[in-house]
């Protein structure tokens, strides 16, 4: 992730321009919400869930805890098995890693498959400034490449375009009706149009869901066949993941198997769970194993655990605030409770807003299959951010009103009284000003006559 | 120091306090003791489909009647030598014209609907997903219950690329309209049948 020159994310503003498009919302709202529902029914019909949360949870923790030697494990391991393993301190020396692997095989076209790493290390716009020609093979992936935006959600990386912005944006940029705007037409399009440049790509790239340290292997799940082929089709495959995605382990893949798909998507397994341990015969396989910011969140007491993390986006399709503002409001490569938890450790000034975008509802906490405690780690975001002086000026403002208010039991009983008069007699123009945000997209409650505390005492007193 | 040295010193220097141990992994109770159904739910569940081959039919005929438009069906199984062979190919993308794709998988798994191919299944990878269409000859007694099952076997460590298939492959990525046959095969389908011609005595004679 970039320097701190960024201005800082206004979260609230960009959220407002995707809420001020009602169609959109709407679909992604409901979208998002069936992918919880669907959770939720494989969910009931695993009797063993909350115990494979807590094994999953406990895996994690006991690798992050060794890491080192997980790492070092899993080298020797790939080594052994014809591999050959890079290491990246950070996004740059991860890009500057692909390049000299494609120079030295003299490889100019790459295909690759989704990965949240590779938009972490903003490789893509290196790569192409070095002359490589790259193509996402994810359809939804591919989608939002055409379109020149970073994925919206790392599951469903398009899930906030409707099928109309899909024929828009394909008509524009690689043929096709842009009047026909059924799925399957799009899906299609995608497929004739991408599957050439699979067959003719000199290298492939592609993430890892999981790192197998007992046995080398890098497993890739994934639904659509785009990773198997850009990994299978082109003499060179390279493997670009963070070193948290480690597991020791063969055995432990049938617990976390068992929970991402049925987390991310509502449905038992991918499509294709995929296992690749070395090179098939004449082809050649590297692997880059990058920290970018990883081992200093591992040193954070409170935020060493957002590690576990397996990229399911579970609580980003229950989160009302993620559903409601879009995975591209939040300015950052993850979005979501998990992107509000992990950007703020990149850049703290730039990701102020990202801890504040939650009603700090749990449930994200109550869905996340590796048991990360997101909503405490929003919480201790927030007290970081406000004693570093990074809130943005109107919250500081309001926080300090508040903190002076809340601080003395009078001046508390004096403003709520105010407050329950005030909400009752004051004209509209005056309650619904740009100053009350909670008056903003919602009626504000009809008061009650009487304060719970002014009751409380009369009950006593009668009592 | 090396980025390699850097890293591992970083992940040691910030050791997380605490034990941590790691759990032994407890064996579960199977959803359903019929695994052949819980099976055929499965791959049912993930837009897969399967049949027995009909007593007294013969296998290539009962594919080639699957698919009556396609032209061109090619063999890994070893067990059908009306079909050109998969690993008659030079190149991985040779297989793209590929209509029909016939393949053995090692094993099933109930849980999921799953089957395992690895790169001895499928002779050459490519053809699991450039091929239009899928067959899979699964034999009935080769399938374990659960994922967590399939993964306490030797098979994954043995060889260089193994894959988990379930159902054709598949995308939701436009307006969440599922559609099969995203970038690889259109369809799957298993077909339970004991292996009935030896892989060896089918290399020797073709």
């Amino acid at each position: 992730m970039s320097p701190e020159t960024h201005e800082p994310v206004d979260h609230a503003a960009a959220a407002a321009r995707f809420i001020a498009d009602a169609p959109h919302l709407a679909f992604h709202d409901t979208r998002l919400w069936e992918l919880r529902q669907k959770r939720d029914g494989q969910m009931h019909g695993v009797p063993e869930w909350e115990t494979l949360r807590d094994l999953a949870s406990a895996i994690k923790e006991h690798t992050l805890s060794r890491l080192a030697e997980y790492l070092e494990q899993f080298e020797a391991q790939a080594i052994a098995n014809g591999v050959q393993v890079h290491w990246a301190r950070d996004g740059a020396e991860h890009n500057a890693i692909v390049l000299r692997i494609l120079r030295e095989n003299n490889a100019k076209t790459l295909v690759k498959s989704k990965s949240m790493l590779t938009e972490e290390c903003e490789m893509s716009p290196f790569l192409a400034q070095h002359g490589i020609t790259i193509t996402e093979t994810d359809l939804g992936e591919r989608i939002q490449q055409l379109d020149d935006e970073p994925p919206s959600h790392i599951v469903v990386p398009a899930v906030h375009k409707l099928r109309t912005d899909v024929a828009r944006v394909f008509a524009r940029r690689i043929g096709g009706d842009p009047e026909n705007t059924d799925a399957h037409y799009l899906a299609e399009h995608c497929r004739v149009t991408t599957r050439p440049l699979m067959l003719d790509a000199d290298a492939g790239l592609t993430g890892a869901n999981f790192l197998v340290a007992e046995t080398g292997a890098m497993v890739v799940c994934t639904n659509e066949g785009n990773a198997d082929l850009s990994a299978n089709l082109p003499p060179l495959h390279i493997v670009s993941v963070g070193i948290e995605k480690l597991i020791p382990r063969q055995a432990d893949l049938g617990v976390f198997v068992r929970l991402l798909s049925r987390s991310a998507l509502g449905s038992p397994i991918t499509q294709y769970t995929s296992h690749f341990r070395g090179a098939r015969d004449g082809g050649r396989m590297h692997i880059v194993l990058v920290d970018n910011g990883r081992s200093k969140r591992l040193g954070q007491a409170e935020f060493w655990t957002s590690l576990k993390c397996i990229r399911c986006g579970a609580c980003m399709n229950t989160c009302p605030v993620y559903r409601r503002s879009g995975g591209l409001s939040y300015g950052a490569v993850y979005s979501g409770p998990i992107g509000a938890i992990i950007n703020p450790a990149y850049d703290p000034a730039r990701y102020a807003a990202l801890p504040f975008a939650s009603t700090l509802n749990g449930s994200c906490t109550q869905v996340c299959p590796v048991r990360i405690n997101i909503h405490e780690q929003l919480y201790a975001w927030r007290r970081i951010i406000a004693a570093g002086g990074l809130l943005p000026g109107k919250k500081r403002l309001v926080m300090r009103l508040a903190g002076v208010v809340l601080g003395s039991p009078a001046l508390y009983r004096l403003s709520t009284a105010l407050a329950r008069t005030a909400v009752r007699i004051l004209p509209r123009g005056l309650l619904y000003t740009r100053l009350n945000g909670w008056g903003r997209d919602r009626e504000l409650p009809t008061p009650p006559s009487e304060s719970f505390a002014s009751w409380h005492a009369r009950r006593k007193k009668a009592g | 120091m090396s980025a390699r040295d850097d890293i591992l010193a970083a992940c040691r220097a910030a050791r997380p306090p605490g034990d941590h141990p790691l759990p032994n992994l407890p064996a579960f109770a199977p959803a359903s003791s019929d695994l052949r159904a819980g099976f055929e739910q499965g791959l049912a569940l993930m837009g897969g489909r399967s049949f027995d081959l009909p007593a007294g039919t013969a296998l290539g005929a009962f594919i080639a009647a699957q698919f009556p438009g396609e032209r061109l069906i090619r063999d890994a199984s070893g067990e059908l030598p009306e079909f050109p062979r998969v690993d008659a190919v030079n190149r991985p993308r040779d297989l793209e014209n590929v209509d029909v794709a016939v393949v053995r998988a090692r094993f099933g798994v109930a849980e999921t609907g799953s089957v395992f191919l690895s790169e001895s299944e499928l002779q050459v990878n490519t053809v699991g997903y450039l091929s239009q269409h899928l067959v899979v000859l699964l034999d009935p007694v080769a399938l374990v219950a659960g994922i967590a099952d399939a993964y306490q076997r030797r098979d994954f460590g043995e060889v260089r690329y193994a894959s988990l298939m379930t159902g054709p492959s598949a995308t939701a990525d436009i307006e969440g309209v599922l559609i099969r046959g995203a970038q690889g095969v259109r369809s799957l389908t298993v077909i339970f049948c004991p292996r009935t011609i030896e892989d060896a005595a089918a290399r020797s004679a073709g």
